[in-house]
């Protein structure tokens, strides 16, 4: 086979990599023109603060002794925590968190934009955090999030200078109105909380990834590592996950396999994917016969 | 009689700081609402907590 000129393809459109690909007697050879246009270290930010990692951690469910293991495996910056009424004697989660964990409280138990608002003056006061994560739910056999509350919280909550970060129900019409009330994040829902279903509404995940202009962090449902990687391949922010590292075998082990998937799904999105053909083959090795010129 | 956390209790002319004391929180790391305000915690030592006031004790607990 000859050799062929360099023929131009366009990879995956992320700031119009171009790729060349010269074939030649030696074998194929790839070569890169213009690749990792956007940092590939770009933090993650949310409000006024930057985040490292990608990958928000859940202390629900799940022993306060591996809650150590959990955070470091996991590398999560950001921890969510719940509030609810004091019980003495018994020790604080608190001291279980490693110095530095950004706390992220959560509205949980909510049933409106009120009590959310309530719950975040409240936690705020307990760890001097101004992060808060609203969750508004109105029944408790799905916890599907009131989207409608939601807005009406986020609202007050921004103007009250907290870093909000909404839970909802995957709604583009809702997360504009999220963005103009000012969120701080979108947090879209990947499947029912505490299910493990994985992405579930991953096409209207993607509407938001491409149309809001947010950090786009999918939270609940993601069961397994591969689940997070493709919401990050996707074009997630972040991902938020607990029930699935809670109910492993081993909550460390599991941690650190979510923070690996996390950081792969990352690597892959920025770095652009690979074409897929719609139909025939393209190959990898040499067309040319063994042992022929 | 006050109402702490949902339940009667027979404390009479004490503080935010010397309740939590009595009750065990000391060592926790709490919220305060007083008849549904909060109460800041440089306050918690001069705040009285008056015969039928109702008292809400919140803290952190694990949670997705």
């Amino acid at each position: 086979m000859t050799e062929a000129g360099p023929k131009l393809f366009y990879g995956n459109y992320l700031n119009k990599n171009v790729f060349s690909r010269n074939t030649d007697k030696n074998g194929l050879r790839f070569k890169k023109w213009k690749i990792y246009t956007m940092d590939r270290n770009e933090k993650l930010v949310l409000g006024k603060y930057e985040f490292n990692s990608r990958f928000i951690l859940g202390s629900g469910k799940y022993s306060l002794d591996l809650i150590k293991a959990a955070v470091e495996n996991a590398g999560a910056e950001i921890i969510t925590l719940a509030l609810r009424r004091a019980v003495s004697g018994v020790d604080s989660i608190l001291d279980y968190i490693p110095k530095g964990v950004k706390l992220l409280p959560n509205t949980s138990g909510a049933r409106n934009a009120d009590e959310a608002v309530r719950i975040a003056r409240l936690s705020r006061e307990v760890c001097e955090s101004d992060m808060v994560k609203i969750e508004i739910m109105r029944d408790s056999k799905y916890l599907l999030p009131d989207n409608y509350e939601t807005i009406k919280a986020t609202e007050i909550l921004a103007k009250e200078g907290f870093v909000v970060m909404p839970y909802m129900y995957p709604d583009l019409n809702v997360a504009r109105d999220l963005y103009n009330a000012g969120a701080a994040s979108v947090m879209p829902l990947a499947a029912p909380i505490g299910s493990n279903k994985g992405i579930c509404t991953k096409d209207f995940i993607r509407i938001l990834i491409d149309e809001i202009d947010l950090p786009i962090i999918v939270d609940a449902g993601i069961g397994r590592p591969s689940q997070a990687c493709e919401a990050m391949e996707m074009g997630a922010s972040a991902v938020m996950a607990n029930t699935a590292i809670a109910t492993a075998g081993d909550v460390p082990a599991m941690a650190e396999s979510f923070k690996k998937a996390v950081e792969a799904g990352r690597t892959a999105y920025m770095t652009g994917m690979g074409r897929v053909l719609e139909k025939g083959a393209d190959p990898s090795s040499p067309l040319t016969g063994f042992l022929e010129d | 009689m006050i109402t702490l956390n949902g339940k009667e209790k027979d404390y009479l002319n004490i503080t935010v700081e010397e309740l939590l004391v009595k009750e065990g929180y000391e060592n926790i790391r709490v919220a305060i609402e007083l008849n549904g305000e909060i109460i800041r915690r440089n306050s918690f030592g001069r705040t009285l907590i008056k015969d039928g006031d109702n008292v809400e004790v919140v803290s952190f607990v694990g949670g997705g």
